[in-house]
């Protein structure tokens, strides 16, 4: 057994959940270092989403071990969900409140004090430049600012760790950018960013990345260590070597 | 399916074309040509005016304002008869998760007063891939599958023109690499389609495509031609701690944008008419001196992705806005 890691702000090992006789996610073991941006890759259906909902207390594994922010994920999942963050594209923000309610409801669910609240309301309001649009409602924003937001309320309680699962998709090639800003400030300031994503070139971005193919993480490491170690010139051959060999030799989709 | 459209022109002609929702202008006077046997792309992100375009063009949507003509028919005056000849395939999943394979396809044949038998030729490409399927259920099948089966429910009535919108959304890089292999191999078969997407790396696999932002076409051209517009010099940057490069570089007096692209940073050097390697050169003397001694700075070709970003609206130019 594995002892409850400290330098490691997320560390699995043999990490393993079976639905019936389908085995979703099948012995993966990594560690994702404090305030790294690692990427988790993965064909559709490959076991990421099975794999976050561990991750995240939202699932109890079949087997295997994982620590995230320190806690035990099969017996201190609320310890988890108070140190984590986490955003989708599909789930983040009510589009009927306005700005300021968004923020207002979630520093609630997580107790934040009400001088809190204020002030990092104030704080994200400058920081994306939303001061004007604070009392629209939050449906009404333009997608990429919806986005900015998003990850903002995400880590409006100060999480160890934030979950980005596909928080570019569909946002313009500006945007999208504007949004890795935020990853970067982010990890900067000591978050953990644990992102996935379709965009091949956003995996460049990563500090590692790891591809889950079947249920099993079959390359783990740097962007230019994958790239090296395969011969190939980006990470979307990398992903094609991997995922479906047979395609590997026609043309990509760059 | 190589018949030219009826008056002989262009399979879809698109003038002026206007559609508001409320205050919002979801097609912005767009105006466009797609060419016999082409594979057309729409390239822009969520909101760009795609699919309203293409629900016009599909005869499900009324224009505003100006004119849509495909195969030679207003999509207005002509519906009844154009929509015998299109195939579509809707952005969202549209078959009946319900339904199995062989009976989304059975369903879809018979509405066109056809059946699977009788086309299966024209299908038999990619529907031998789903074959094995044929009893589960729509809902049931993978994301790349599902894609399959929507392609093919679009194609079975032998259309003239395919639209498909954003038929990669979501979808990994692999089943995207697939997909696009396929429409590549339909292409030579002289079949029109026209396709969107939001992933700017897939319009190099169409003969043509407009980049659309805010309901407006941006440019129209081969993919190598709209590359090559791009009306600065580029640079790539690549250094250990590209976040503070970045922000290092927006410092840069010559540097008209900066912003990550793949494992490198862009850099515009907006001097008029000056020389890469010496703008090159002028940037890494400006790193070196900033204390970033591992910098390496080289020409590099635009990309798609580097024009449609350089000709979005000012007030969207990162410096501006973050």
């Amino acid at each position: 057994m594995t002892s409850r890691p400290h330098d490691s702000a997320i560390r699995t090992n043999g990490l393993t959940r079976v639905f019936g006789t389908f085995t979703a996610v099948d012995h993966i073991t990594f560690d994702v270092r404090p305030g790294e941006v690692f990427g988790f890759l993965g064909a559709n259906g490959a076991g990421k989403t099975t794999a976050i909902r561990m991750l995240t207390g939202l699932l109890t594994p079949s087997s295997g071990e994982a620590w995230v922010a320190g806690h035990d994920v099969y017996r201190e999942s609320e310890a988890i969900k108070r140190d984590i963050g986490y955003m989708s594209q599909r789930f983040s923000l009510y589009d009927d409140l306005t700005v300021r309610e968004n923020i207002r409801l979630y520093g609630g669910i997580y107790d934040l004090s009400r001088a809190q609240i204020h002030d990092r309301t104030e704080r994200i309001l400058t920081r994306l430049g939303l001061s004007h649009t604070k009392n629209d409602a939050v449906g009404a924003l333009p997608l990429g600012w919806k986005q900015k937001l998003a990850l903002s309320v995400a880590l409006l309680h100060e999480p160890r760790i934030v979950f980005l699962d596909e928080p570019t998709s569909g946002v313009d090639p500006i945007t999208r950018r504007q949004f890795w800003e935020l990853i970067y400030e982010t990890a900067h300031a000591g978050t953990t960013v644990l992102v996935t994503t379709h965009y091949m070139d956003e995996a460049e971005y990563c500090d590692r990345i790891s591809i889950m193919v079947s249920g099993r993480i079959e390359a783990l490491g740097s962007p230019a260590e994958l790239k090296k170690d395969a011969g190939a010139s980006s990470i979307d051959e990398v992903f094609v070597r991997l995922v479906r060999p047979e395609l590997a030799g026609t043309k990509g989709a760059a | 399916m190589t018949a030219p459209s009826r008056n002989g022109g262009p399979p879809v002609v698109i003038d002026d074309l206007v559609k508001r929702y409320g205050e919002v202008v979801a097609v912005d006077h767009v105006t466009a040509e797609v060419r016999q046997g082409e594979l057309f792309g729409f390239i822009g992100p969520d909101g760009a005016g795609k699919t309203t375009l293409f629900r016009i063009l599909t005869t499900l949507l009324l224009p505003d304002a100006g004119s849509a003509r495909v195969l030679g028919l207003d999509v207005v005056q002509g519906l009844w008869a154009l929509r015998r000849d299109i195939g579509y395939m809707p952005g969202r999943f549209s078959l009946y998760p319900d339904l199995s394979v062989r009976e989304n396809l059975d369903f879809f044949a018979s509405v066109f007063g056809t059946t699977v038998k009788r086309e299966y030729e024209q299908i038999a490409p990619i529907y031998s891939q789903l074959e094995q399927f044929n009893d589960r259920r729509a809902s049931a099948l993978s994301g790349g599958m599902k894609q399959k089966l929507a392609l093919c429910c679009a194609l079975v009535h032998r259309p003239r023109i395919l639209f498909l919108d954003e038929p990669t959304t979501g979808v990994d890089a692999v089943s995207r690499r697939e997909f696009w292999e396929l429409l590549g191999r339909m292409r030579t078969s002289g079949l029109t389609i026209v396709v969107s997407t939001p992933y700017m790396d897939e319009a190099n696999r169409c003969d043509r495509i407009a980049l659309m932002q805010d309901g407006r076409i941006l440019a129209t051209d081969a993919p190598a031609a709209v590359a090559a517009s791009f009306d600065k010099t580029l640079l790539a940057v690549r250094a250990g701690d590209r976040y503070r490069t970045l922000l290092a570089l927006r410092g840069y007096a010559h540097a008209h944008r900066v912003y990550p692209f793949g494992e490198a940073l862009h850099l515009a050097d907006g001097r008029a008419g000056i020389d890469a390697a010496r703008a090159a050169s002028d940037a890494a003397l400006f790193l070196h001196e900033q204390g970033f001694a591992d910098a390496r700075v080289e020409p590099t070709s635009p990309t798609i992705e580097d024009v449609f970003i350089s000709r979005m609206s000012g007030a969207q130019a990162p410096e501006a806005a973050a």
